[in-house]
């Protein structure tokens, strides 16, 4: 039906077709938004899959025991694993309390001044650097400048300086989040903001400072671009030394001090060689890697939902 | 002025002893705040020092390498042969290896990022964001070797199938897979855009009669343009500055790259290269890393600043 | 009983107070020629009057009048926000310190005021917590000193019996009434010289507002107590001095008594029966 044209010189306008066409349209790109969706969804599936089917009949006792070796089946991922699991542990001891604290400055001590803006920007900046960059750093300053070495310590440094500003970002969204009402509750008791954030506001943003650790966690372990940077061996076929020992003072630093090799990198140098038994050995370390990157963002998804709902 | 008089103290005051807080605890109090305070600063004030170390360290090293190259042969050089006999070291040959990457992986990412941001921003229901969203983090999650090897061991042989002449080592797979990596930043960051926009605006389009395609292109992505923008630049950076995948996938043959199907160095493969090889740390080509790095890092400042620009824009404006 | 006040006679033109009181019985503090800008707005105007000590004193007035305002000024609860200036004294006795002056800590006076919000916001901690974390606050640890006071604190808010099985549990586990007796037991953990009490009932149901009505004239002979509230009646039940506030001002100040059947000020009058606010 058309509509009556009086005269408003606009002529006969066609409502019904104008309808159909503009709901063919809305419904062709739902159509299109789900077929995007579906991709992503399938290409992340097909990289499990491909991983899995690659690498997970070589995944066993041995494989997880042995060392690097020249001969494709007799290679493992003994001094990898070992070394992910000592560089993470001191890349978490360094980023989670400086992050922290650097969150708690600039949200809750910061002035509004300059100097404030300047340290804001400079977080948000080196959340944007490329992850090859701060392996050219660590060369420059700790490998060369201060001749630590291409040792445990400054890798996990060098993550450290890497997953920095997610920590931040993640304790100052937490602090952010929580409610007026507390910190006047807390304020008006007569506490000092020391007191107000050490026994109020940290608590409350607990959940989601550990939702930013495990995010920077995950994003380290994935890291090789600038481990491989420092200068890291890659066929190492020893373990650093371990921290515990049979004689006082019962543990030691020393692993700080040792060269190491990490899963990526292992990855990457089996990759890198043509047999192909090298690369189902990758596969394998791939899987290993997928699973705890998956398995942790998982668990970072989960707090946060269940933060979500705690708060409805 | 009339006198004022104080009552005793009340019951509740005198039979439990002193209450206020002794000076000596205010004092304490006072002196711990100010220690705490100080190593907080310090903490933040971190951050300034290791944008100045990065720098620094760039800046020194390449001002090193210029002492013996000139400037005008690095940007104009069309080989980058550090380690031969006559080395030459045009930047430009690095630079189109990672904006061709660069320029395929937002092709792949730029549509498909806005069709999904618009899908969930202004389509989807709640359900299926609260599902969507966790899976594009899961995407962002895994590490970048695997995507290398995703790109070498399983797209690359797939899509030779269909290219007959893709080489092994080659642009097209790494700029795709990048692509894909990319994908869930440029939809966090435009998502997020898209509903800033007050729904009263949305509710204007509707009650004109416009479909929900027609509100999004006509109202939703103009008034998040700032945003929008920014998640491409945001997305660009990070394409960029990605290493692994061009590292594995891209093969290391510094040549201008004009074919897509053929490989190429990009200024971060060039970067592992060194890394990984025998170079002498006092060399040439040695140094030629922390100026690839400069140039590296120039870029990915640029993008960066004007995305934060950018967005600050917007958030002001709602 | 003579009534010894004389109002704050203000034309809302020009902004010269004139103040002159006969203070009738102990004063523990004296608000005196207060105003306080928000940025550029000013908020309160010339503000003067006396808090009697260990009486209620009620701030009422429509909307907007400043009244909250005020009160918040007394524990520099402003200065948690950036922007806002003091002008003018509150003295507070026997210490003789002008509580808004910019050489006071404001933490000391929150040491000694204690406020309870409007909306009742216990800590996500347990009871016991709650009502003890005044105390930790000021350095007080001992454990048998702080059982004490918690057990003296809940019994003087009226909640000891309703909770004294549970106060290891969380306080978000008590009903809306019970929370905000819960943050008055709070305050009064310290016990502290003075109680400001910012519209604590405009969040609860009958019952529960009877119950804290009858809680504060329980307490007024021990604890000075400045309320705000919206409700007229209130003032009138609970408190000895009420003032009226209208746009920043203070209109009129009295006994709760005179104030309600022989108010001096027109709009005095006309806020009491009905006309605005």
């Amino acid at each position: 039906m058309s509509t009556d044209d009086t005269d408003t010189g606009i002529g006969k306008i066609d409502e019904q077709a104008l309808v159909a066409k503009a709901n063919r349209q809305d419904f062709r790109f739902a159509i299109l938004g789900f077929v995007v969706l579906v991709v992503a969804m399938v290409t992340l599936l097909a990289l499990v899959l491909d991983f899995m089917i690659d690498g997970v009949p070589r995944i066993d006792a041995d494989f997880l025991l042995n060392y690097p070796s020249r001969r494709p089946e007799r290679a493992g991922i003994l001094s990898a694993w070992v070394g992910t699991t000592l560089v993470m542990l001191t890349t978490a001891a360094l980023a989670v309390p400086i992050g922290v604290a650097a969150g708690i400055y600039l949200e809750e001590y910061a002035p509004k001044n300059w100097l404030t803006d300047i340290i804001e920007i400079n977080v948000t900046n080196l959340a944007g650097v490329p992850s090859i960059i701060y392996g050219l750093l660590a060369l420059g300053l700790f490998v060369q400048t201060l001749r630590l070495g291409q040792t445990v310590l400054v890798a996990g440094m060098t993550l450290a300086l890497l997953i920095l500003p997610i920590i931040i970002v993640a304790t100052r969204e937490a602090l952010r989040s929580i409610p007026l009402e507390i910190r006047e509750a807390a304020y008006g008791l007569g506490a000092d903001k020391w007191q107000v954030v050490s026994m109020y506001l940290l608590p409350a943003a607990r959940p989601g400072i550990l939702t930013g650790a495990i995010v920077g966690m995950s994003r380290a372990i994935g890291e090789t671009a600038p481990i491989i940077t420092i200068g890291a061996l890659t066929f190492i076929a020893f373990l650093p030394p371990p921290p515990v020992q049979s004689t006082f003072p019962f543990i030691n630093f020393e692993w700080l001090n040792s060269p190491f090799t990490v899963m990526p990198i292992q990855m990457f140098n089996w990759i890198s060689r043509p047999q192909a038994g090298f690369h189902v050995a990758a596969a394998a370390t791939g899987v290993i890697l997928l699973a705890m990157t998956l398995l942790m963002n998982g668990l970072a998804i989960y707090i946060r939902y269940r933060i979500r709902r705690g708060m409805k | 002025m009339a006198t004022v008089e104080l009552a005793q103290a009340s019951a509740t005051r005198t039979s439990y002893g002193r209450l206020v807080a002794s000076d000596r605890f205010l004092k304490r109090r006072a002196i711990t705040a100010r220690i705490v305070s100080f190593f907080l600063f310090l903490a933040a004030a971190l951050s300034v020092f290791i944008t100045a170390a990065i720098v620094y360290i760039l800046v020194y090293d390449s001002v090193l390498f210029f002492k013996e190259v000139s400037i005008v042969d690095f940007l104009t050089d069309t080989e980058w042969t550090p380690v031969f006999e006559k080395p030459k070291f045009g930047i430009i040959t690095l630079v189109s290896g990672t904006l061709m990457t660069t320029f395929i992986g937002l092709l792949v990412a730029v549509p498909a990022g806005t069709i999904l941001s618009i899908y969930l921003s202004e389509y989807a229901g709640h359900t299926t964001r609260e599902i969507v969203k966790p899976i594009l983090e899961l995407l962002a999650g895994v590490p970048t070797v695997a995507f290398g090897y995703f790109a070498l061991f399983f797209l690359t042989p797939i899509f030779q199938i269909f290219i007959p002449n893709l080489s092994g080592f080659n642009l097209l797979v790494p700029g795709i897979v990048i692509g894909v990596m990319i994908l869930p930043y440029i939809v966090s960051v435009a998502e997020d855009a898209m509903r800033a926009v007050p729904d009263s605006l949305r509710e204007g389009a509707f009650a004109l009669g416009f479909t929900r395609f027609q509100t999004a292109a006509r109202v939703v992505i103009p008034g998040a343009f700032s945003g929008v923008t920014a998640a491409y630049l945001l997305g660009m950076s990070r394409a960029v500055g990605e290493t692994m995948v061009v590292a594995i996938a891209a093969g290391q043959q510094a040549t201008i790259a004009i074919n897509p199907l053929e490989g190429a160095a990009t200024i971060t493969a060039y970067i592992v290269q060194i890394s990984l090889g025998d170079v002498p740390h006092n060399s040439l080509a040695y140094l030629t890393i922390f100026v690839a790095g400069l140039t590296l890092f120039l870029m990915t400042l640029v993008f960066n600043l004007i995305a934060f620009w950018l967005r600050k824009k917007y958030r002001e404006v709602y | 009983m003579n009534i010894a006040e004389r109002s704050v006679i203000m034309d809302s033109m020009t902004q010269a107070p004139i103040t002159d009181f006969e203070i009738d019985g102990p004063v523990r503090a004296r608000v005196e020629n207060l105003s306080f800008f928000y940025g550029e707005k000013q908020a309160l105007i010339n503000v003067s009057f006396p808090i009697h000590d260990r009486k209620v004193t009620a701030l009422i007035g429509p909307s907007g009048c400043g009244k909250s305002t005020l009160l918040r000024a007394i524990n520099r609860m402003h200065d948690l926000y950036p922007g806002n200036r003091y002008q003018g004294q509150v003295i507070l006795f026997p210490e003789e310190i002008n509580i808004v002056g910019p050489e006071v800590d404001p933490m000391l006076i929150r040491l000694k005021i204690g406020m309870v919000f409007q909306k009742p916001n216990p800590f996500p901690k347990s009871i016991y917590d709650n009502v003890a974390a005044g105390l930790w606050v000021r350095g007080i640890r001992k454990k048998s000193l702080v059982d004490d006071r918690v057990t003296q604190a809940l019994k003087q808010a009226a909640l000891w019996d309703e909770v004294k099985d549970r106060l290891r549990t969380s306080a978000y586990g008590l009903s809306g009434g019970q929370q905000q007796r819960l943050c008055i037991a709070r305050a009064l953990a310290p016990a502290p010289e003075m109680l400001l009490l910012d519209e604590p009932t405009s969040a609860l149901d009958p019952i529960a507002t009877a119950r804290i009505e009858e809680l504060i004239m329980e307490l007024a002979p021990t604890v000075t107590i400045v309320i705000v509230t919206h409700n007229m009646q209130q003032a009138a039940r609970i408190s000895n001095y009420t003032a009226f506030m209208h746009l920043g001002q203070m209109v009129e100040f009295d006994q709760t008594a005179a104030i309600f059947t022989s108010p001096k000020e027109r709009r005095t009058q006309d806020y009491i029966t009905g006309r605005f606010g």
